[in-house]
């Protein structure tokens, strides 16, 4: 019985997670359709999917992990740039739409995954920061190394340059697929709401599956105790590396929702930029480092506020810096905890299933 | 019979520091040895070594007939020696039930992905994990709080968890660094009775440091003096704790 009772605890919270997603898609699509929300805000939805997913893939890194990555836009680049390259290039060739979409995440999520690797490999065995210094690093090479890169497809292959269109030689029929700092023009808009909210779902189920499992558990208590998970024969790297290029392959699929929600993508600061890692940082602490479902809601408030605040103009981003603040103080005040485990939906599940017991 | 665990030669240096010099020791399988000593001897020098914490500037250590010598960490907890740690280092924000399963996880195995897809085979391995832990939990009395998170445990019972996570490594060799720190006397004399315990149930063989002189001449059947890096008694308890010098290095002149 005891036992049943914290299996349920578990699966309860995630059941909680998984249906806060489908009931804001359901209110959302309902609002859609009734035409009430505005054509600035049905745009916002695609950019929310991918704000959300981008949480909670750093927060399997900041939070469960416990390493800080501040260039987690980079990943993002390298899934936006890969699979928007795929896409553009097989536009004529593959005509299943859903087909070509799925390869192009797959290709995304593998691309951002490589690197984790790559990264991953000398840095994870490092103690310290060392992660934060060379995420930071990558996201500015691979931002900046894009917009130098062309690259152009004819019938005889990719032809590959770093100095114009020009020096591409393309052949009779070639198309350019990346004309340097002007990104890739003509990538299909094949993301939508639901395709979204879907990804969403297949983030959570991984990553709060890994979690509550053998491998979740020794990535966490990695993070409590280093020496203490050696000693019990934990393999340090392994499991370091692993929930690393989990956390780089979710934020390349995020990358391929951006790519293809666009129909020009350009490697810019505001998109891929430092600024872009630190908003998803500021995401998962506003969340609650290590709360999932906190970030998935920190992260809709957050995206959702500036435009909600669009009236006040000039004043937009002093208010949302306060709001950041009073977030801040009171998210983890006393009180505020208090209130929340008052009349927190797990606590009117629980007494609901007490109930059903005693009758 | 061989010994268990055997020793020979061990030195460890620190730039000019000689912290360790020719420490040497057997453990016969199934003793509960006691390694004492003033602060600053090296006793906590000496388990990091033959943890892998620290690799010997020379000598060699022997774990049934194997050299195990200057191995990583996780190997030599592969190869059976397990330990708790002077100042604790529990998985703070893990359950005390997840904190013995993570000790659990080289026994009881399943790929990730085999926990991320829930296949059936995660279902049975977690359920006999967490039968195994459980069972382990209640030889401390712990399992009334396995759902507690480690940092809320009193601190003797934070001590006893770190106990049960090392066996749940499945050991051949436990090493206790100071159990007792921090213990009244009561708390001392109960660990008294776990460790002597978990040595018949498990068939465990323990090797610990301890400033405690009661606890040591309570459950030791031998023990190794260190003073300032070197060996100064070796022997039968009863014997080493009467020899002069042994009085000396703890009490002066």
């Amino acid at each position: 019985m005891d036992k049943l009772k914290k299996m349920n605890k578990t699966t309860k919270s995630n059941f909680i997670t998984y249906a806060m997603v489908i009931v804001a898609y359901i209110i959302m699509q309902v609002l859609v359709s009734a035409g009430v929300v505005s054509s600035l805000m049905t745009g916002l939805l695609v950019p929310l999917c991918i704000y959300v997913m981008m949480a909670v893939s750093l927060n399997l890194t900041v939070g469960i992990l416990g390493e800080l990555s501040l260039g987690h836009a980079g990943f993002m680049c390298v899934g936006a740039f890969s699979s928007a390259v795929f896409s553009v290039a097989t536009v004529d060739t593959i005509t299943s739409v859903p087909l070509r979409f799925f390869i192009a995440i797959v290709i995304g999520a593998v691309a951002a995954a490589v690197f984790g690797v790559i990264l991953g490999i000398p840095v994870l065995r490092l103690r310290g920061d060392y992660l934060a210094i060379v995420t930071l690093a990558f996201g500015e090479i691979v931002k900046n190394f894009i917009n130098v890169v062309y690259l152009g497809m004819d019938g005889k292959g990719f032809h590959f340059s770093m100095k114009d269109t020009g020096s591409l030689n393309l052949g009779e029929g070639g198309k350019v697929i990346i004309n340097g700092a002007q990104g890739i023009t003509g990538t299909p808009k094949n993301a939508t709401f639901t395709i979204g909210i879907v990804i969403i779902l297949i983030t959570l189920f991984i990553v709060l599956n890994l979690i509550h499992s053998r491998a979740g558990r020794a990535i966490m208590a990695i993070r409590d105790n280093r020496i203490a998970a050696e000693s019990v024969g934990i393999n340090i790297t392994k499991y370091k590396l692993m929930a690393f290029t989990i956390s780089a392959s979710i934020a390349g699929v995020g990358g391929v929702l951006y790519a293809h929600n666009l129909s020009t993508l350009t490697a810019l600061p505001k998109n891929f930029g430092y600024n872009m890692s630190i908003m998803i940082l500021v995401f998962v602490v506003l969340g609650g480092i290590g709360n999932i479902r906190g970030s998935i809601i920190s992260a809709v408030i957050l995206t959702l506020l500036p435009e909600l605040l669009r009236g006040l103009n000039d004043y937009r981003m002093l208010i949302y810096a306060i709001v950041l603040i009073v977030m801040m103080l009171f998210n983890w005040s006393p009180r505020a905890r208090e209130f929340r485990e008052k009349y927190s939906i797990k606590r009117f599940l629980n007494r609901k299933s007490i109930e059903k017991e005693e009758a | 019979m061989m010994a268990l665990l055997e020793v020979t030669n061990l030195g460890i240096s620190f730039g000019g520091l000689r912290a360790v010099d020719s420490f040497q020791i057997q453990i016969k399988k199934g003793q509960l040895y006691g390694l004492i000593g003033p602060n600053g001897a090296g006793k906590t020098t000496i388990f990091n070594m033959l943890t892998g914490v620290y690799k010997p500037t020379d000598g060699k250590i022997v774990l049934e007939g194997k050299d195990i010598t200057g191995h990583k960490t996780i190997e030599i907890n592969h190869e059976g020696i397990a330990r708790t740690f002077q100042n604790i280092r529990l998985f703070k924000e893990l359950t005390v039930l997840d904190n013995v399963k993570v000790g659990l996880s080289e026994q009881f195995k399943y790929s990730a992905l085999t926990g991320i897809l829930r296949l059936p085979k995660y279902y049975k391995v977690e359920k006999a994990m967490t039968e195994r832990a459980i069972e382990l939990l209640k030889v401390f009395d712990l399992d009334g709080e396995k759902d507690y998170l480690a940092s809320n445990l009193p601190y003797g019972k934070q001590r006893k968890l770190e106990i049960a996570r090392a066996l749940a490594t499945n050991p051949k060799l436990l090493l206790l660094d100071e159990p007792a720190a921090g213990m009244n006397p009561n708390e001392t004399k109960e660990l008294m009775d776990t460790i002597r315990f978990v040595r018949d149930e498990f068939d465990m063989t323990i090797l610990l440091i301890e400033h405690d002189m009661k606890l040591v001449s309570g459950i030791c059947e031998e023990l190794t003096v260190l003073n300032f890096g070197q060996v100064l008694a070796q022997g039968e308890t009863s014997k080493v704790l009467n020899d002069p010098q042994v009085i000396t290095a703890y009490l002066g002149e």
